[in-house]
């Protein structure tokens, strides 16, 4: 008979996930191909935000950007080619997450596009994001023309080597004390990441000017223009903090948040690989003028791996602009989000302290059983995509997973420590 | 007692639920009891009693 985990045991295991969230030292090393940064990354393979999917059940933007992305590599001449081909079961599609990367919105990543890659210095594991491409008509949400292909080939060819020597030839940009500095100045690292937009360019512009071959001007515009330059760098850094806590035994802490735009779909520390889903559920926000509920996709992207290292809803305290920007009411409103994450996470993160809460840090490490007793579900921030492909951003606002993903977690935790 | 006269008094606080809400009742040196409960949000019975084996 087996001996059902103690409540003990499962304490010590968060414990030590929650050591290993807040030991973590994530430095931005490098931007290299994916195919370099990732060399186990099959070819004629696409790798996606959220949880797995196939091409038939995938949302307008997933598939758009999936047309896209076959085009940039090459596998078919045209978008129509490409749907086909994508339909045929010929490409292999994978989560982002099995091959320890992210991606915001569609989150497309294949061989040959330029990845960020962020070391975690305490347990030696690296983590993946492409870089952004900026904002309007881009992959992520499911843009696909020439406009979106050829910018990407430019990011792949020129301005990712050239951040990546940059990069290299100042041994890393360390990423805590940046994202502390950011907090400061307002970013939550989700919705709003100008701070440290601008902090990792100043960070980086003398290391270009000395490194850079051509283009240079071009590449400073095309950072400097993007207030959401940051994201991938916070989602790759958020993916090389919690992997290390991934995978310990008797342990309930969220370690991965994700969405497909048709699923929503977690995974616990202590229940491995698998996921539990639900379905992608609307973000209540505020839409851009001319736009409807109609118009906008279900909720879409890994961005939310900001959120289970405590930054993006979790952090709302720290940014009075993002609150309005998102719909989510008032300042006050803000720190009672950040206050109300406190009861489903196991510590702060003091690293990561928040000036409207008397600098307490940001809550860290969602445990399941506590959404569960609780019925308080994580908080993300996110943007809306239009639910048509390529046609962008139509608003930003709040989201949840569905609970059902907590409750098919905890009864797999029950099964495998002997509680069921 | 009528309401209107409630804050003229010295106020004694029993914080039911969020724990928050009474730690800033703390910082402000207001003496105050904290119950610590919350409402039965898990409706799925089999939810209740795996939480009270697995503990949280």
């Amino acid at each position: 008979m087996t001996v059902p985990t103690s409540g003990d045991a499962i304490a010590a295991a968060n414990r030590e996930a929650l050591r290993r969230i807040l030991a973590s030292e994530p430095v931005l090393v490098d931007v290299r191909l994916a195919k370099d940064a990732i060399p186990q990354l099959p070819d004629r393979t696409i790798l996606h935000a959220g949880p797995p999917i196939g091409w038939d059940r995938m949302c307008g933007p997933m598939r758009g950007a999936v047309a896209g992305a076959i085009v940039f590599e090459g596998w078919a001449p045209d978008l129509e080619a490409a749907s086909r081909l994508a339909a045929s079961g010929e490409i292999r599609f994978e989560p982002n997450h099995h091959y320890d990367a992210v991606g915001p919105m569609t989150g497309m990543t294949t061989r040959n596009m330029a990845v960020l890659v962020v070391e975690n210095r305490a347990f030696g594991n690296r983590a993946f994001c492409t870089v952004n491409e900026g904002i309007g008509n881009v992959m992520r949400f499911g843009g696909n023309d020439r406009e979106v292909i050829d910018r990407l080939k430019w990011m792949a060819a020129v301005a990712g080597p050239a951040l990546g020597a940059a990069i290299r030839n100042r041994d890393g940009v360390p990423l805590k004390p940046l994202i502390a500095r950011g907090l400061a100045m307002g970013d939550e690292m989700h919705m709003r990441n100008a701070a440290c937009s601008s902090l990792i360019l100043r960070e980086l512009a003398g290391d270009l000017a000395d490194t850079a071959t051509r283009d240079l001007g071009r590449i400073l515009r095309f950072v400097a223009g993007n207030d959401m330059f940051f994201l991938n760098v916070a989602m790759a850094m958020a993916k090389a903090t919690v992997a290390p806590a991934h995978g310990i035994a008797h342990s309930t802490v969220v370690t991965t948040m994700a969405r497909n735009g048709t699923d929503f779909g977690i995974r616990v520390s202590g229940t491995g690989d698998r996921w539990f889903t639900g379905p992608a559920q609307p973000a209540k926000g505020l839409l851009f003028a001319g736009f409807t509920e109609a118009d906008a996709n279900p909720d879409i992207g890994d961005s939310c791996i900001t959120e289970t290292v405590g930054l993006g809803g979790f952090a709302m305290a720290a940014s009075p602009a993002v609150v309005g920007f998102i719909g989510a009411g008032t300042l006050a409103d803000a720190i009672g989000y950040t206050r109300s994450m406190r009861e489903i996470t196991l510590g702060t993160n003091t690293d990561w302290a928040l000036p409207t809460l008397d600098m307490m840090g940001v809550p860290t490490a969602i445990d399941i059983r506590k959404v569960l007793a609780t019925g308080l579900l994580p908080v993300i921030n996110t943007a809306i995509a239009n639910r048509l492909p390529g046609r962008g951003q139509i608003g930003a606002g709040v989201v949840h997973p569905p609970l059902a993903c907590f409750e098919q977690a905890l009864v797999a935790f029950a099964d495998m420590n002997g509680a069921n | 007692m009528e309401t209107d006269k409630l804050l003229q008094m010295e106020v004694r606080v029993v914080n039911i639920g969020l724990r928050e809400f009474a730690r800033d009742l703390e910082r402000c040196n207001v003496p105050v009891v904290h119950l610590d409960w919350s409402p039965p949000a898990v409706i799925n019975p089999r939810i209740s009693e795996l939480l009270a084996k697995l503990g949280g």
